[in-house]
């Protein structure tokens, strides 16, 4: 497997986030070649590239930029930037080590798909994030490759920062369209998809900070690189974040295909205090928790883990090590997607504070027998019933927590009491 | 004739007009410039009251009840006014599993606050996850993140605070 850096390889360059040095580094030296290439050759070398969207549902990127092509003008791009999911932190990365490769990307996406306004809708906590973004889109435009003439092209891109207010739902992107038009963060039904009624009601394509950031490699070295350096179907690095009960929690590049047991225990140092594993969740707090046996040469790749019963997501690594409480850190969970419901679905309105409820009664002693498949039975009316996957996001864990640890909820139950305390 | 008296509650200054302005450039309609105004007027006037939401009604040429609906749909937007200092404990799971529950012990024990509290000076929240899992237990106070945070180390930070 080639240890290959695509996104973070000179991140640590002293002073790397401001042109002067990206541009000594060979920064924005793609430009021309994308417009050389013209878009057909763009996006067949996409889809050369495996290039699956970062943001957590694996689109292959190539095909998603495909459905804009025929489509009316104005179109926009807008890049999603509001990571929310627990257990995912890879994002802020790039944007404060790597800003001027998204915005290469962004230029890139633009100048293919013939977009002349971009937005980056960035959740609003990260201020000091978005401050980092706005230097660096101002240090692009002073240098001439934002604006109304990109590095002599005659073409046109603006950029712009759109900061959200606290809202986990707008990191689905039809509720995001709507955050940005100044709306209530509720998503859209879909058909019609953002590529044909988007933002502003125009075509629009929605992609995560890290699948644009790797436009410009792509765009440099060609999309069979790209590939290789991943495993198949899957192309290229991931940036993987592992939090929680290990040694040394933080974000590491890589590539597709990479063991998760070897993240937790080669990489990131082994569990915590030397204690045993007890449970991963591989991609963010939505995706279905594995045991440690599960977990042992599992590719970390789209496929891989669908197989072994969960997602990759948004790689976001949450390592729980012996001694937890399931029952409380799924409280935990469910508290948190029962506060970020929109309220606009039944199952999800009612049913996600209803799970929350009756795993907390368990929790504190006062579960009920016939609580556990109560729980069960709400989940299977929330999973897929409800216009975005916020629902399904909140029954994944309940359901896979209770697949994989039902005697810690019956123990709760049985003895009247949360056994860990 | 009938004329419509708006009152305008809201002093709005020179630089914070021009600020407005400069938002309203960055979008084709003024609907969309919502959010970015709706944080510049809390900045200004520490949350978002009434005539808050009024005036940002009026000269975005909104009907009130949308402003207030996007106003009450962000958990950013202050209903109430806030102390000097926000001081925003993440609960979420990377954190929790990293002691955020003792952070926030330490906090209320220290400043002799629960959550949800207003004193002169602080404001204590816990809030869902601020997206820095990986150097939790994390929180935020006003714009700033203060990180790999313990119950002593959270003691010291809230006491340098002026």
């Amino acid at each position: 497997m080639k240890m290959v850096k695509i996104l973070t390889d000179k991140i640590n360059t002293p002073d790397y986030h401001t042109i002067d040095v990206y541009l000594k580094e060979g920064g924005y030296s793609t430009i021309e070649k994308a417009i050389e290439m013209g878009q057909e050759k763009v996006i067949a070398e996409l889809k050369t590239s495996n290039l699956r969207g970062r943001g957590g549902a694996g689109f292959p990127t190539g095909m998603k930029w495909s459905f804009i092509t025929n489509q009316a003008f104005p179109r926009y791009l807008t890049v999603n930037a509001d990571e929310g999911e627990p257990g995912t932190f890879k994002d802020r990365l790039i944007m404060t080590k790597n800003p001027h490769l998204l915005i290469e990307g962004i230029i890139l996406t633009c100048l293919t798909l013939e977009i002349e306004t971009a937005y980056i809708y960035i959740r609003g906590e990260f201020v000091k994030e978005a401050q980092i973004l706005e230097a660096a889109i101002a240090e692009a435009y002073e240098k001439g490759l934002l604006g109304d003439d990109v590095k002599n092209t005659g073409k046109k891109v603006a950029l712009f920062v759109h900061r959200g207010a606290g809202a986990y739902v707008c990191g689905e992107e039809t509720a995001l369209i709507n955050s940005l038009e100044g709306k209530k963060g509720q998503p859209r039904l879909k058909p019609p998809f953002p590529a044909v009624v988007g933002l502003f009601n125009k075509p629009t394509i929605v992609n995560n900070v890290e699948t644009i950031a790797n436009i410009p490699f792509i765009i440099k070295n060609g999309g069979q690189a790209f590939a290789d350096v991943g495993v198949e179907r899957n192309g290229g690095t991931r940036l993987v974040g592992v939090s929680g009960h290990i040694k040394k929690p933080g974000v590491y590049e890589l590539p597709m295909g990479f063991p998760l047991d070897k993240v937790i225990y080669d990489i990131a140092g082994g569990i915590l205090d030397d204690k045993k594993l007890k449970a991963v969740i591989p991609g963010g707090s939505s995706t279905p928790v594995l045991k440690p046996n599960e977990i042992k040469d599992l590719p970390m790749d789209y496929d891989s883990i669908a197989k072994a019963g969960s997602q990759l997501g948004s790689a976001g690594v949450i390592v729980i090590s012996e001694g937890t409480c399931m029952v409380n850190l799924l409280a935990t969970l469910e508290k948190f997607y029962a506060h970020e419901s929109c309220g606009q679905c039944t199952p999800c309105r009612e049913g996600v504070p209803w799970v929350r409820d009756l795993v907390v009664r368990i929790e504190n002693g006062e579960g009920r027998p016939g609580d556990i498949d109560k729980i069960l039975d709400i989940c299977d009316n929330m999973e897929g019933t409800t216009i975005c996957p916020l629902a399904t996001a909140a029954a994944w864990p309940a359901q896979s927590f209770i697949k994989q640890f039902r005697n810690e909820f019956e123990a709760h139950i049985n003895q009247h009491k949360c056994p860990f305390n | 004739m009938v004329f419509k008296v708006i009152k305008m509650a809201l002093e709005i200054s020179k630089v914070l007009n021009r600020e407005i302005e400069d938002i309203l450039k960055k979008y084709p309609n003024k609907d969309a410039a919502l959010l970015p105004i709706l944080h510049l007027l809390q900045k200004e006037f520490g949350y978002i009251k009434k005539e808050v939401m009024e005036w940002a009604a009026n000269r975005l040429e909104l009907p009130y009840s949308k402003v207030k609906g996007v106003a009450t749909f962000y958990t950013m937007y202050n209903k109430k006014p806030v102390g000097k200092y926000h001081l925003q404990v993440c609960r979420n799971i990377s954190c929790s599993l990293r002691g955020s529950e003792d952070v926030l012990k330490s906090i209320k024990e220290h400043l002799s606050m629960e959550v949800g509290d207003t004193n002169d000076k602080f404001t204590l929240s816990t809030v869902e996850c601020l997206g820095s899992c990986g150097t939790g237990p994390v929180m935020q106070i006003n714009d700033d993140y203060y990180e790999e945070l313990t119950p002593e180390s959270v003691k010291k930070i809230l006491d340098a605070l002026k």
